[in-house]
């Protein structure tokens, strides 16, 4: 199973105004600095109603009865519904995974549990009413008698013999096996002349969206509108209309303002299907928005591996080998895609290395916990930590610099394949490294270091060279022959030209808080010789443009900028013909330049695109056989994947008496192709670190044994504030794909993916003298204290 | 349906009066009864800051305020700050500086930040992440949005723009 070949996409000039590039301020902004952008919960509807759900407090119990007597009496309550009352329903949640030759289990997941729970916060019932307040009362009362079976919350310890299993039906708690061999692996290992092992918790993590899901649906005229706070609507489309059996022509599904999603929002949830079916049921608006404590519980979780990690090499650094087996908690029940995830590891296993040989073994378990699904990085994130901090380990065990080993064996060639198929579109390794080396001054720092060590001060630096999959991706390589995706991976994109030669812009991705409207508006206005400020660029409904395949995997501007600009340069390329048949020259003979469509060598004789769309709207005196208007359409389906990478570098001062770690410095060196705008790549990184620091220092989900959610808050749950992190100092290299036009890469988890091995090395290294050399993440001043007091007992 | 309450009080300049179930939330008032939604939910626990606004002029979290604590006050949320034509100096810093992405923890940061600078003109920033740390992010990373503070505060006090107090938006 591997990616197909990787064709050259042939570079065209755009031929405008040089917008690309540029660093231009948001035309999102306006609306949000001035409170009027509209989020789901923002909207109100007439005659609107309330839900509230009533939530499992039991991560694994059978549920005896439900009394909903009492709930129903409440002022103000129009219904209450369980498990038993959605039996009309379709179709439970498809877990849109399925690859070829593997047993995949898939327990039935309905958006109100039907007769068991699994996890705690399972909606069990749902009270629907005209107040807000009221239908919270309203669910309190709602009494469930439950009656507890063991849980299970460890997924080595769900994998044992006789361990209590989850889903009966299955006999086993093992969700799949899955492997990925690549090359001689064994031979690998045989050879190798130094193995290093190790095996890290790469723990479980929220995506923690400020704004909570929200959902609005409205049955009306036989035709069902669901506003949600998601990053698929195209998809969520599909998905109601299985779950719901309404045909897709009767479903409109609109994503207003998103406020971040981080993957936590690249899902369809119980809630929004539910929200349709009770808006269809009481033929009125149903509203339903999380508090934190639901988003927390039940909007899905990321990470939750355990990998088992074994790299092999020769005494002098050439690395034989890597293999890892992935234990993948994926909790009670899947949503749309969770067991997929771990695979993305396995995409990335080689990382930046030169390794002849890869292997990735997963086991998918189930666990009394909620389930895991794609969180910023998907599974890349994780694959970079353990591969970097396992090549920190071997440089340590064959007495190496670990820079020097990392450059020995940095892929030099591209495009590049891996053993295990993949092929690496285009990369400079050295350059993001050079370049991070350049503004470290690693001399200058080991200097500093030795003085500050000297006064009890401790201070290390940790490194990060990543290589990532995105851009989300070749159908063939993904879809239901390949990697087993049941779904196209293209991106759509319509270009419409106004008979005034102002310009929008339909895609199929759908941003929340990426900048799309501003960066896929400098995309157009290239193409068709305007400035972006009339390119209106319009996403997020289902009602409006072509079917698309949204936003996630980095995937927006190296596939849906891509569809773009193709779908802009065929409208330049009618103008072009329309200019040619107006002003008597070829149409090859017509460029555009500085806005103006003009014969080659006669500035003098030009049209503008407001010219041409008069002639294309008005059809008068149009080349023989040409269709009026202006207005054009693709759908891109990239023939790879594209492969960001990049060299961070991170400096940390730990208290040794405290623990607490404090980053002093953060360098990103990240390459993504050519910039469309420098402003939002920028933020894209400063973004992605943080969120990496938030789950290297702060962030975790942590179950107790009875699979209860002990930080389900804000106040449990530690994202890094302002105050806990500093100002980054970023850079980039500028290295084309040759997989699209516009030669980019994606920036969206890049940082995400790059930053944990850094930190956690710099700690490792600032720790160094006090014998400390393995920490599990987060790194709360508690773990690292008590490391401090084992390290110096040894 | 708990015991209800007349509140009244001058919202972005404007005198609002209604009648209140007494335990209701003043975000929840000035969202749901007076259609000001740009003020924003994020958390139930008064950790995120989403729903900063200004309660006789000092900043607070509107999930943690009654809307009968309210009662005689003046409120300014982020819609009293400056419309599209007339942006708040912090408003303009946040656009030109990228200090949003999705834009969902903004009023409340313009609102936290606004608070600051009324209080300390010239912050450092130390004073801006400090005073910013009840306001939680997950786009930016803060670091943007610590600039926009920054210019904001060096126009306001070199008189570019419009003081960052809010009187003068209403």
């Amino acid at each position: 199973m591997g990616a197909p070949g990787a064709e050259t996409a042939e570079r065209t000039e755009p031929g405008g105004n040089g917008f690309v590039g540029q660093a231009l301020k948001r035309k999102e902004d306006p609306r949000l600095i001035t409170g009027r952008g509209i989020f789901t919960d923002d909207i109100v509807l007439p005659g609107m109603l309330y839900a509230a759900i009533v939530r499992s407090p039991e991560a694994h119990a059978r549920i005896l009865s439900i009394d909903t007597e009492a709930a129903r009496e409440h002022p103000g309550v129009e219904a209450v519904f369980t498990g038993e009352d959605l039996a009309d329903m379709a179709a439970p949640c498809p877990m849109v995974w399925v690859p070829p030759g593997v047993e995949m289990r898939v327990p039935d997941h309905w958006p109100l549990a039907r007769g068991k729970v699994g996890y705690v916060g399972q909606a069990v019932a749902v009270v629907v009413g005209r107040s807000k307040y009221g239908v919270v009362d309203a669910a309190e009362q709602v009494v469930v008698e439950y009656d507890p079976l063991p849980v299970v919350v460890d997924p080595e310890k769900a994998l044992e013999d006789g361990a209590p299993i989850i889903h009966e039906e299955f006999g086993t708690n093992k969700v799949f096996e899955w492997s990925l061999p690549g090359g001689d692996v064994e031979g690998a290992f045989r050879d190798a002349e130094v193995v290093v092992e190790k095996r890290i918790v790469n723990h479980r993590t929220a995506g923690a969206a400020i704004e909570p899901r929200s959902v609005l649906a409205e049955w009306r005229e036989g035709k069902l509108t669901l506003w949600s706070a998601t990053q698929i609507p195209h998809i969520c489309r599909v998905i109601l209309s299985i779950q719901l059996g309404i045909s897709e022509d009767k479903i409109r599904v609109v994503a207003p303002e998103v406020g971040g999603g981080f993957g936590s929002k690249l899902q369809v949830y119980g809630e929004e299907v539910l929200a349709c079916w009770l808006a269809r049921k009481l033929d009125k608006p149903v509203k339903w928005t999380a508090t934190r404590s639901e988003e927390m519980s039940t909007t899905h979780h990321g990470r939750d591996q355990i990998d088992y990690v074994r790299i092999g090499a020769k005494r002098d650094g050439t690395v034989t080998g890597i293999h890892v087996k992935i234990i993948q908690d994926c909790g009670s029940y899947h949503l749309i895609e969770g067991p997929v995830i771990p695979t993305f590891s396995a995409c990335v296993v080689s990382g930046c290395y030169d390794f002849p040989a890869v292997q990735t073994d997963i086991v998918g378990v189930f666990t009394n916990k909620f389930t895991t699904d794609a969180i910023r990085g998907a599974g890349r994130p994780e694959a970079t930590h353990f591969i970097e901090l396992t090549m920190d380990e071997l440089a340590k065990e064959l007495g190496m610099d670990p820079l020097e080993l990392r450059r020995k064996n940095f892929i030099k060639e591209f495009p590049n394949e891996r053993p295990h198929g993949f092929i690496y579109d285009s990369g400079d390794y050295h350059g993001t490294l050079d370049r991070c080396l350049e503004k470290l001054d690693l001399d200058g720092f080991r200097r500093e270091q030795a003085e500050l060590r000297e006064r009890g001060v401790y201070r290390g630096v940790g490194f990060s060279t990543y290589v990532e999959i995105c851009g989300l991706g070749p159908s063939r390589a993904l879809g239901p022959d390949g990697w087993g995706m049941q779904g196209g991976y293209f991106e759509s994109a319509q270009v419409r030209v106004h008979p005034t030669g102002s310009a929008t812009v339909y895609t199929g991705t759908s941003p929340h808080g990426q900048g799309h409207e501003t960066s896929f508006a400098q995309i157009a206005a290239d193409r068709l010789g305007v400035t972006p400020d009339v390119v209106d660029v319009i996403h997020g409904d289902t009602n409006t443009g072509p079917f698309g395949k949204n936003t996630y995997g980095s995937r927006s501007l190296a596939v849906g900028g891509e569809a773009i600009a193709r779908a802009a340069e065929k409208v330049q390329d009618k103008a072009k013909r329309i200019v040619a048949h107006k002003l008597e020259a070829a149409p090859e003979d017509i460029e555009l330049v500085d806005g103006k469509f003009q014969v080659r060598g006669s500035p003098d004789k030009s049209m503008t695109l407001a010219e041409v769309a008069g002639e294309a709207y008005i059809p008068g005196d149009l080349p023989e056989g040409m269709e009026a208007g202006l207005d054009e359409m693709c759908f891109y389906d990239p023939s790879n994947f594209v492969w960001p990478f990049g060299a961070h570098a991170c400096i940390t001062e730990v208290d040794v008496e405290t623990g607490r770690v404090d980053i002093v410095r953060y360098i990103a060196v990240d390459d993504c192709g050519p910039a469309i705008n420098p402003l939002l790549i920028d933020g894209q990184i400063h973004g992605g670190i943080v969120h990496a620091v938030g789950q290297a220092l702060y962030e975790q989900l942590v179950y107790d044994e009875e699979g209860q959610l002990l930080t389900g808050t804000f106040v449990d749950y530690a994202l890094p504030s302002a105050a806990d992190v500093p100002s980054f100092e970023t850079d980039r290299t500028e290295t084309p794909s040759p997989t699209n036009t516009l030669g980019v890469k994606g920036v969206g988890e890049a940082a995400t993916i790059a930053c944990s091995p850094a930190v956690v090395s710099s700690v490792l290294d600032a720790l160094e003298p006090l014998g400390v050399t393995e920490l599990d993440m987060p790194l709360t001043p508690m773990r690292v204290w008590q490391a401090i007091q084992e390290g110096g007992a040894r | 349906m708990g015991a209800t309450v007349r509140v009244q009080a001058t919202v972005n300049g404007e005198r609002r009066e209604s009648e209140v179930e007494a335990r209701t939330l003043l975000v929840h008032w000035l969202r749901d009864e007076l259609g000001l939604t740009g003020t924003h939910v994020g958390c139930d626990t008064s950790s995120c800051g989403a729903c900063t606004l200004h309660l006789n002029g000092e900043a607070v979290k509107g999930c943690t305020v009654l809307a009968v604590q309210a009662d005689g006050a003046e409120v300014t949320t982020i819609e009293g700050m400056g419309g599209e034509q007339a942006l708040h100096p912090l408003q303009q810093a946040f656009w030109e500086q990228h200090g949003l992405q999705c834009g969902y923890c903004t009023p409340g940061m313009i609102m936290a930040a606004a608070d600051l600078l009324a209080r300390n003109p010239d912050p450092s920033e130390h004073d801006i992440r400090d005073a910013l740390a009840g306001n939680l992010c997950r786009c930016t990373g803060y670091q943007n949005i610590v600039k926009a503070v920054q210019v904001a505060a060096a126009r306001t006090r070199g008189g570019e723009g419009r003081p960052a107090k809010e009187e003068v938006a209403v």
